[in-house]
């Protein structure tokens, strides 16, 4: 079994897989269970000024019979009292002294209100300290979370405050309702956070009941943009985090990845582009903690495959991220349709044929099957055939050696390379 | 009789039923939405499946069923009662992945059930043309072929000997595929369009079929097969002796908790579909031992392999390779059923192995052996052409040799399926159509 254990900005748990700050780390009763089913840590619910919740706060995208592959949320941050949060935090910390309980932050901007809830916060027992400046909704109204973290400026002045007198490390959780994510991390570092955490939800209105046409979640006919999350959006954070950690001006700065994390696959994703630990919601409040069994299992199991350790994994794929201009343009790929796999369902053939490049040939057989076959001087290699078919292993993008040097798009404009080339099939 | 689970369930219950809105969502989901799909090629009313099934799964219920009820104007009864392991779901690409079909006819009931047996109506009958049309017969062939019309703006009356229209539908299929409220639920909705139904009204006794010629621009004849012929072995007559389709529409007309067979024995005669529901239905209904009697193997009997396994699985017994010779009676009463051991001589014709005699012990006796063509019926129209064996000679488009006169259905095919029929019906219509704009 590999070593799954982790230490981010010195924030040490026995696992990367971390609760993220949510309904699932609203109390230490929660807590508690999740550390006993395995959880390395948990970002505890944000702490802050009293709000008040709505009732009904959560609404789902469903797709195709799959429940909740996206969720938004109009719920705030804690509405239970300060003082019975910090002694839950510090019964839990007391009990598992080897799991990391970070506590999320969210005050009001002044620096006396982040000085006086740090403090709270390390009294209680806290291994690390989360600033939320992510919550898209409700807070930021009150020109805190996402409002904070959408001024990079704003950011650096809080962080600074907050290491005035943190003795414990520091995460920055940005927002990713920004054009550009790497200007809050970069305001974050400067102010001297000791990693950063991302991506917070997405500012979203996640649909309407048709049958009423009222916005959902509803609150009494009503509602409001919330913050998006859950499978829909692990790409959009796999690009932020990514941006983050090849930026020159934070490379090296540690990353504790959120954003649809449902299963090892996906942390292997997070950490291979720069992750140390990951935090999960959305899935738990799918599916319960016991998911954190398979998380383990599965990322250990991967690691014990390739005999490599966590830290060999961690931002391994950074490397091949790299600008549009600088992919060769002469790798050439062609689809290749394995006709004894194929089942004749003739997928392919509509999607290439109305959705991209007309480079599929079909006709009906006298068997009464549908036959498909590429045209290899028509087929540009985009993949989507590949990606329509639903039988595993029938059509490959299979590459087409040809003499020519590799070649971007910046070697090419500038002269110093030259194109293989194209398909000359006429459309 | 009981479930896997042990739990009771009626005799009469929805062999495949309906699907709640998350299983029918899951499974409209697993359709591949396949280019030129096999599975609308097997349909005989062509029904654009990928297509009401895709809707399905939008949650446009309304416009799936419009899609399969305007290729087949009884897709709800063929919901139940088609054959899919054969046509539609046989055909699913999915089988090559070793993957279960999609339930395509679970899925066409639950997109037809909410309108067919709803109160709005999808189709409205179009403005009238000035033509009109007489049917003859109520079944699935006249339905298929008066609705096709009623929405090409003829008034259509349909003549039906019987208490209540859909022949087949409403009388001829176990209860537990088709009941008897849905097939009449599902007929009220075809008068929706406009279509007349006389029913106890029987052409050639209560109106001549030289008034409908008269009368009505064109005829279509859809007067499907009469009951099932006897054996002609002794017994046929005692107490306990019927044919399997009168026991299958007593049940269905009777009233539920009437019907018992518990502690009876039943020996049904025959190897198609119609002996598949008797052996079935009986066995639901709590007979101890149900015997199915085919004279030939098992490979050879008329019924889809799916319904043998049906009748497996109710505990029928397979009686194959025998024939029945007498049927026991004491006190006028059925009490046994005398058989004989057949083999095939080199010719492949049937022969009975002499000294192999055997009695089966049962109380009931069910023929279904065969239904009776309406020769009777085809010798009093002048000029009707009819095979040896009794089938309606007709073009593809239903065309006899009458003028005027179209027909379509088991009175042509001899027997095959609903579908098959409603389609035959649609077709013969749209021709009647032709036939009728060209002559103007």
């Amino acid at each position: 079994m590999a070593d799954l254990s982790c230490n981010i900005a010195g924030i040490k748990s026995p696992n990367p897989f971390w609760l993220a700050s949510a309904p699932p780390t609203n109390t230490g009763y929660q807590v508690a269970n999740a550390f006993e089913a395995g959880w390395g840590g948990a970002v505890w619910k944000t702490l802050g000024q009293p709000i008040v919740n709505t009732w009904s706060r959560y609404g789902a995208m469903d797709l195709n019979g799959q429940k909740i592959v996206g969720l938004n949320n109009i719920e705030l941050i804690t509405d239970r009292p300060l003082e019975v949060n910090l002694k839950e935090i510090y019964e839990v910390k007391k009990r598992f002294p080897n799991n990391a309980i970070i506590v999320s932050l969210m005050v009001e901007s002044k620096r006396e209100a982040w000085h006086e809830i740090v403090k709270k916060a390390e009294d209680a027992g806290a291994d690390g300290l989360e600033l939320n400046f992510g919550c898209p909704h409700g807070m930021s109204e009150r020109g805190m979370g996402a409002a904070v973290g959408q001024v990079p400026e704003y950011c650096q002045q809080i962080t600074e405050w907050v290491k005035e007198v943190a003795t414990v490390p520091v995460l920055v959780k940005l927002t990713p309702n920004v054009t550009d994510i790497r200007y809050p991390a970069r305001a974050a570092k400067a102010a001297g956070a000791d990693g950063v955490s991302l991506i917070n939800t997405i500012n979203s209105v996640i649909g309407l009941d048709i049958d009423t046409l009222a916005p959902r979640p509803t609150v009494n006919g009503w509602s409001s943009h919330g913050g998006y999350c859950g499978p829909a959006v692990k790409p959009i954070a796999l690009n932020m985090l990514s941006q983050i950690a090849t930026d020159p001006e934070t490379l090296g700065l540690p990353i504790s990845g959120i954003g649809g994390v449902s299963n090892w696959k996906d942390a292997v994703e997070f950490i291979a582009l720069g992750a140390t630990s990951v935090q999960v919601c959305t899935a738990v409040m799918h599916y319960g903690f016991r998911i954190i069994e398979d998380l383990c299992d599965g990322l250990s199991n991967y690691l014990d495959e390739r005999s490599m350790t966590l830290d060999e994994l961690r931002g391994i794929s950074l490397e091949r991220i790299h600008d549009w201009k600088e992919l060769d343009l002469n790798y050439v790929v062609n689809a290749r349709i394995d006709q004894d796999k194929c089942i004749g369902c003739g997928l392919c053939y509509t999607a290439c044929e109305d959705g991209a490049h007309q480079a599929i040939f079909s006709e009906r057989r006298d068997d009464g099957r549908t036959f498909v076959e590429v045209k290899p001087d028509a087929c540009v290699g985009c993949n989507l055939c590949s990606l329509v078919c639903p039988v595993d292993g029938c059509i490959e993008m299979v590459q087409i050696p040809n003499d020519f040097e590799p070649c971007s798009w910046e070697e090419y404009s500038s002269g110093e390379g030259v194109l293989a080339p194209r398909p000359t099939y006429e459309r | 009789m009981t479930d896997g689970s042990g739990l009771s369930a009626s005799p009469f219950a929805d062999y495949k039923p309906p699907m709640e809105r998350g299983a029918a969502m899951v499974e409209a989901n697993r359709c591949l939405n396949c280019y030129d799909a096999p599975c609308i090629r097997e349909c005989p009313t062509s029904i654009d499946i990928p297509g009401f099934i895709k809707k399905i799964a939008s949650d446009n219920l309304r416009g799936s069923a419009r899609v399969i009820l305007e290729a087949n104007i009884l897709g709800a009864s063929c919901a139940r009662v088609c054959p899919t392991e054969e046509l539609c779901e046989g055909a699913c690409v999915l089988h090559d992945l070793h993957e279960e079909p999609i339930q395509i006819g679970r899925l066409q009931r639950y997109a037809t059930d909410p309108v067919v047996l709803g109160e709005k109506a999808l189709f409205t009958a179009a403005p009238s043309n000035g033509r009109k049309v007489a049917c003859i017969g109520a079944g699935p062939a006249s339905l298929g072929c008066a609705a096709e019309l009623a929405q090409l703006g003829y008034e259509v009356v349909v003549f039906e000997k019987a208490d209540q229209p859909g022949g087949l539908n409403t009388y001829g299929i176990a209860d537990y595929k088709m009941d008897y409220a849905t097939a009449l639920a599902e007929i009220e909705w075809v008068k929706q369009l406009g279509v007349t139904i006389r029913c106890n009204t029987e052409v050639g006794v209560d109106v001549s079929v030289a008034s409908l010629f008269e009368d009505f621009d064109a005829v279509f004849m859809g007067v499907g097969l009469g009951g099932v012929s006897p054996v002609g072995i002794p017994g046929e007559d005692l107490e306990g002796s019927e044919d399997a389709l009168d026991f299958i529409a007593e049940l269905k007309t009777r009233p539920k908790d009437d019907v018992s067979l518990a502690g009876k024995s039943v020996a049904v005669i025959g190897g198609g579909n119609t002996a598949i529901d008797a052996v079935t239905q009986a066995s639901r209904l709590g007979a101890e031992k149900v015997y199915m009697v085919y004279r030939r193997t098992r490979e050879r009997m008329g019924a889809y392999a799916h319904e043998q396994e049906l009748a497996r699985k109710d505990g029928g017994i397979f009686v194959l390779e025998s024939m029945p010779v007498e049927i026991l009676g004491e006190y006028g009463r059925v009490i046994g059923l005398k058989c004989q051991k057949t083999r095939s001589d080199a010719d492949g014709r049937l022969e009975p192995v002499p000294g192999s005699e055997f009695v089966l012990d049962v109380d009931r006796v069910f023929r279904a052996t065969g239904q009776a063509k309406r020769v009777g019926f085809f010798e009093t129209i002048d000029g009707l052409e009819f095979d040896a064996r009794g089938k309606v000679i007709a073009d593809e488009d239903g065309r006899t040799s009458v003028k005027g006169l179209w027909t379509g259905g088991d009175c042509v095919s001899g027997g095959k399926e609903v579908v098959n029929a409603v389609a035959e019906g649609k077709r013969a219509a749209l021709s009647i159509h032709q036939t009728l704009e060209g002559a103007e």
